[in-house]
């Protein structure tokens, strides 16, 4: 049940912000519309910022929370093909489901691309590879890397994304 | 009815940050989305690289009933189909990143979004090479979306 609300939530706040629209997203990629990077940051830093303050009150426990584990050069590449495929299709994932349930055809497309992807891979055997399992770093986070305490790379990201931010917005007045 | 406006994106981003905080706190893991289609495809065939996750797969069908009550409270929900050259690179795309998914172990939501708020090292170098290979490919791309 949980879950179900949490995706209720996710895809309305997806498409209340117009990622359900390829032609917004691509945007991105060419600097005509920067709200790809301006939710996605606002969100991520406000979900950091959730977090680590209710850590600090004692309400969650951080080691509750499952952290992504880290293979180091599959993301690298992964991420680098994941790319390529989001700038061709306009959509990911997640918005290629809201962009399919608000009655674009292109989000049924690529829904329907990636299933096939993801299955051929599998087929595959890319799980079989040595490069798969290549560099595993476990749930490694930035403060551990880094050596420096959690809040020092909060503040650092907070920066960050401010900063980049107001370079967006720049971006906007300028064209 | 005409179609309302998309949502200020900061406000639209406060909104999905809160979701993430909410599911971090109540269900003790983030949001994801290429999950869903590793665990649809594991029923198909069996192979060991593709994800398990109940979860991820009703929290997807919760992103579909999602996006389809906000299109449609806000006027926008519309049968639209794009040109055949279009669609092809839609599909071609979506192709392209399922691989992409399957080999980074996760996707936008689930690493990018959920491992970019938890500072996961993964989910920091998958965004950071997403958006690099995105732009690489871009300029190729140009004409796709005229």
């Amino acid at each position: 049940m949980t879950a179900l609300l949490i995706g209720i939530a996710f895809g309305f706040a997806l498409e209340s912000a117009g990622l359900g629209d390829s032609r917004k997203l691509a945007g991105q990629f060419y600097f005509t519309d920067l709200t790809v990077f301006k939710v996605m940051f606002t969100a991520i830093v406000t979900a950091m910022l959730g977090v680590f303050w209710l850590a600090r009150l004692g309400v969650v426990d951080l080691a509750s929370i499952s952290v992504p584990e880290t293979y180091l050069v599959p993301q690298l590449l992964g991420g680098l093909i994941f790319g390529a495929g989001f700038v061709a299709a306009g959509l990911c994932p997640g918005t290629s489901c809201v962009s399919a349930a608000s009655g674009r055809a292109d989000g049924l497309a690529v829904v329907l691309g990636l299933f096939t992807g993801v299955l051929l891979s599998g087929a595959a055997g890319l799980g079989g590879l040595a490069l798969y399992n290549a560099t595993p770093r476990g749930s490694e986070t930035l403060p551990q890397l880094l050596h420096v305490p959690y809040g020092v790379v909060v503040f650092a990201v907070v920066a960050m994304a401010l900063t980049m931010f107001k370079l967006a917005e720049r971006i906007r007045t300028a064209s | 009815m005409s179609p309302r406006p998309y949502s200020d994106p900061y406000v639209a981003g406060t909104g999905l940050g809160l979701v993430l905080l909410a599911s971090f706190v109540l269900a003790g893991r983030g949001l994801g989305a290429s999950g869903a289609f590793t665990t649809v495809a594991s029923k198909v065939i069996n192979a060991p690289s593709l994800h398990q996750s109940e979860w991820l797969l009703i929290e997807i069908g919760g992103v579909v009933i999602g996006g389809f009550l906000s299109a449609l409270l806000a006027g926008r929900l519309q049968w639209k189909v794009e040109r055949p050259s279009r669609m092809s690179f839609a599909f071609a795309g979506g192709a392209v990143m399922g691989l992409g998914a399957v080999l980074a172990r996760g996707c936008t939501s689930g690493l990018a979004l959920t491992g970019g708020a938890l500072l996961s090292v993964g989910g920091w170098v998958f965004m950071i090479a997403a958006f690099a290979g995105a732009y690489m490919l871009a300029p190729l791309l140009r004409r796709s979306w005229q």
